[in-house]
């Protein structure tokens, strides 16, 4: 069990450079849907500031990582990467984009193919992105070795099939995927919900220390509000497919302004109180 | 004389692994207790046992005895299923995690609720539909709307509340909720906890509230099973298991539960 307190976010008051992502104005209808799911957000991403998008069941904050990961185009507005449309049908434009956004997703069972090796999964990236040396096709690339590094899992993990791991190793090679070609971005979607507390513990630690030591930036998105204060520097707060209160995390959740956010934030089941003596 | 008594239990698959071993517990009348513990700790097989409904392939040993108020003292292993038939709904009912999979699509909400009330009140037409107005109005404001839905047509709030609903209209002795939250939304929990315990305390049912969250079991019950790869590794008063475990294993899942909360609570007093 790790002893070192789960980091907080970063003080808010650092430089900070142009977006990495953003989302200007944007909207989102399902084809034949009546209504829209998203309507009217706007956000950005900066560097070193990650970000939690947070909000019930069904108001679209799957909807928006889709969107920001360039998976489906906006019906209106736009989602610019450093500060440039992104452009769906560009192959090489999308290319370099893959390569500085990356995603992982909740669920460690289905996201990783249990008939592939750990090697062939952690190394997809490098080969769709043609970053692998050629003829070699990646598997035997060093960088393999050095994200199950990053995310603690021996190197002969690789050798390995998902089936043999726990939930919670199965998110560390989920993780190890996405940044085994050093992205700046990676996107998450409710990436520790479905692991036991004292693996999501470790996960978020593992998350944290990304953060600090690879310089990546996280677009999260959340139900878990302790998660999203071990994590996020920013949070949005989405009900009903708008942005209803946005801000500095410590903010958000020490003030919160719009009813929802309160009520959110009211919510939360929390322990009996220590006793003064603990 | 408890109302539910668990002694040795032990559940084994068919290639004979031991998934819950030599598991005692008991349960008094309206006692509320949680069992808490991980993924594969076996908590939902032990209450799947309780209520005489192990998968197919898994034995199970030892002794789950029901005595409910009127209705006759039975020992759940190896009792013929006529005779759970007759305890399943009055002296034990359970609601589990994923309403969507516990209601049955193909049919209104209405016909769902009335189903146990049939079955075991054995009410039939104008009586009936009363009981099942009633049912849903003590869980659900706008009874008469959500017994005509079907249950895609509600949330999953609402359809977790339709299953309390069934589950409550017999007036069970010993509600079982399986992780009764975890599917839902923060603020929809909250509901259904306050819910649940308003229902458990006006009835004086007891109420064994499995969960793998110390924060929500320590919410809704006065006493507390800590399971881990199917054994019972410590149990105590709620206080007692938050503030001072004593289990190397309990330690953790209290230290990992604080130190997600403390992450909260720095950020939110900044």
């Amino acid at each position: 069990m790790s002893t070192t307190p789960l980091a907080g976010p970063a003080p808010s008051d650092e430089a900070v450079g142009t977006a990495l992502l953003e989302a200007c104005e944007v909207g989102f209808a399902y084809r034949g849907a009546g209504s829209p799911v998203l309507h009217d957000i706007s956000l950005s991403l900066l560097p070193g500031r990650s970000l939690a998008l947070v909000g019930e069941s069904g108001t679209g904050k799957t909807t928006l990582l889709r969107l920001l990961l360039g998976l489906t185009a906006p019906t209106s507005g736009r989602i610019l990467f450093e500060g440039e449309p992104l452009a769906l049908g560009d192959r090489t434009r999308m290319r370099a984009f893959r390569r500085s956004v990356q995603a992982v997703f909740q669920d460690p069972y289905s996201s990783l193919d249990p008939r592939a090796r750990v090697r062939a999964i952690v190394s997809e990236p490098l080969r769709s992105l043609g970053l692998a040396p050629a003829g070699r096709a990646g598997t035997r690339d060093p960088r393999v070795a050095a994200a199950l590094e990053s995310v603690g899992l021996p190197a002969e993990a690789a050798d390995r099939y998902p089936h043999e791991f726990s939930g919670g190793q199965r998110q560390r090679i989920a993780i190890a995927r996405a940044v085994v070609c050093d992205p700046r971005v990676l996107l998450a979607d409710e990436p520790v919900s479905a692991l036991d507390v004292t693996t999501r513990v470790r996960i978020v630690d593992l998350l944290a220390e990304l953060k600090e030591q690879q310089g990546l930036t996280i677009a999260m998105v959340s139900h878990d509000l302790s998660v999203v204060a071990a994590l996020c520097e920013q949070t949005a707060v989405l009900e009903h497919g708008r942005i209803v209160e946005q801000g500095d995390t410590g903010d958000v959740l020490s003030a919160p302004t719009h009813p929802y956010t309160r009520r959110l934030v009211a919510s939360v089941p929390r322990l009996p109180a220590p006793r003064p003596a603990s | 004389m408890s109302l539910l008594d668990v002694q040795g239990l032990s559940i084994r698959t068919e290639d004979g692994r031991e998934l819950v071993a030599d598991l005692s517990f008991s349960l008094d009348a309206g006692e509320r207790v949680g069992l808490i513990g991980e993924s594969g700790s076996g908590k939902s097989l032990t209450t799947l046992a309780v209520m005489g409904l192990l998968p197919p392939g898994m034995t199970a040993s030892g002794s789950i005895v029901l005595d409910a108020p009127g209705l006759p003292r039975t020992e759940v292993l190896g009792a013929r299923e006529r005779r759970l038939l007759e305890l399943r709904g009055r002296a034990a009912t359970v609601v589990f995690q994923e309403p969507l999979t516990a209601l049955d699509p193909l049919m209104r909400v209405g016909q769902q609720v009335a189903e146990p009330l049939r079955r075991v009140k054995r009410l039939r037409g104008a009586a009936l539909r009363q009981a099942v107005r009633d049912a849903l109005a003590q869980v659900l404001p706008d009874p008469d709307r959500i017994a005509r839905a079907f249950p895609h047509e509600i949330s999953g709030g609402q359809r977790q509340r339709v299953a309390i609903a069934m589950a409550l209209a017999c007036d069970p002795a010993l509600l079982i909720a399986d992780e009764p939250t975890t599917a839902l939304d923060v603020t929809v929990q909250e509901e259904i906890l306050e819910l649940l315990s308003t229902q458990v305390a006006e009835r004086g049912m007891a109420l064994l509230f499995v969960s793998h969250d110390l924060a929500v079991v320590s919410a809704v019950t006065e006493r507390v099973l800590v399971l881990r790869h199917g054994q019972l590794v410590e149990e105590g008063g709620v206080e007692q298991i938050v503030h001072s475990p004593t289990h190397a294993y309990t330690r953790e899942l209290v230290g990992s539960a604080r130190q997600l909360e403390s992450a909260l609570e720095r950020t939110a007093k900044r």
